[in-house]
């Protein structure tokens, strides 16, 4: 009883903060200066289509470089508490027949689709963290559907290390080429013509880098988990 | 007009289902439930042009989240943990 008073009273305590907000609420109908100058300097200086990308992989892309860096936190700690049990050998029941000839035929697909929404993530919706975990979903479908389906722990580890590296490394050439205020600056490579696959100088790389490293550390999440269910 | 008439059905069921995930008996139903809110809240951010944000939200909310839920509560159940179904 007191407790569901206490949820009640929760409730229009958030809903009393939150009021203000609603009542003063408009659309805003102008960009604020500095979207206007995000959308004007990722035509102008980057040669990037898509504003969005321009923010995440350039202006903000130290935040972006926390975010991988949260994100890489978060799986090695699955990573630890779901240790591997002496028993390896995992009790799964098969998935049923359409789920694993739809898993034969989907999976690939969902690779080759990841690939395509990391590697166009300058000129079109989504990039690195959309792709990485159109990935990852195909290789749960997978891990759904096979029973003695193994995960390559030296792939996920070489693949997930070496992007990270090369995300920060491509962070530093910046710094080394252009000077030292342009950390994780992509103009050192050339700009390209406007709305060509390679064009944005490094943004594709960068972004294809941050595609392979989510991928991959999501499906060594989906391997921890793996390992760990399923013996009682 | 077509579009704000879209936009609050779409958040009507958005909230009937977060509210029949907290109340409903069975965790299944629950896990499904809340994977329509997040589809429904794609959905949303497609519609006020966004397609990043949707992306993300299909992709992770919808998607991914979901499963991963869906496959805990099996491997919860086949270890006998899960009694509440």
């Amino acid at each position: 009883m007191i407790k569901n008073i206490l949820t009640v009273v929760a409730i229009i305590g958030l809903g009393w903060i939150l009021y203000p907000l609603l009542v003063d609420f408009e659309t805003s109908t102008v960009l604020n200066p500095l979207a206007q100058e995000y959308v004007k300097g990722s035509a102008a200086d980057l040669n990037l289509p898509n504003a969005v990308t321009a923010v995440v992989v350039t202006y903000r892309g130290l935040d972006t470089l926390g975010e991988v860096t949260v994100l890489f936190l978060a799986t090695a700690g699955i990573g630890y508490f779901l240790k591997r049990r002496s028993n390896k050998k995992a009790k799964q029941t098969a998935g049923s027949e359409i789920l694993q000839t739809g898993a034969k035929l989907l999976t690939p697909l969902f690779m080759v689709f990841g690939i395509y929404i990391f590697s166009h993530g300058h000129l079109s919706p989504g990039g690195g963290f959309q792709g990485g975990v159109v990935i990852a979903s195909g290789i749960l479908m997978i891990v759904l559907a096979e029973v003695n389906f193994h995960f390559s722990h030296l792939i996920l580890q070489f693949s997930e290390s070496l992007s990270g590296i090369a995300y920060v490394g491509m962070g530093l050439a910046g710094l080394v080429l252009l000077g030292l205020n342009n950390f994780l600056d992509p103009r050192y490579f050339l700009p390209g013509n406007y709305l060509a696959l390679f064009s944005a100088g490094a943004i594709p790389v960068i972004y294809s880098l941050i595609g392979i490293k989510v991928g991959s550390e999501l499906a060594s999440v989906l391997a921890a988990i793996q390992q760990d269910g399923g013996e009682a | 007009m077509l579009e704000t008439i879209a936009l609050i059905v779409l958040g009507v069921v958005a909230l009937a289902a977060a509210v029949f995930s907290t109340l409903c008996r069975s965790t299944l139903n629950a896990v499904i439930a809340s994977g329509v809110t997040s589809l429904m809240a794609s959905i949303m951010f497609l519609l006020a042009a966004s397609p990043d944000v949707a992306m993300t939200e299909a992709t992770i909310g919808a998607g991914l989240t979901t499963v991963i839920f869906l496959y805990a509560l099996k491997h919860i159940r086949s270890s006998g943990g899960g009694k509440d179904d």
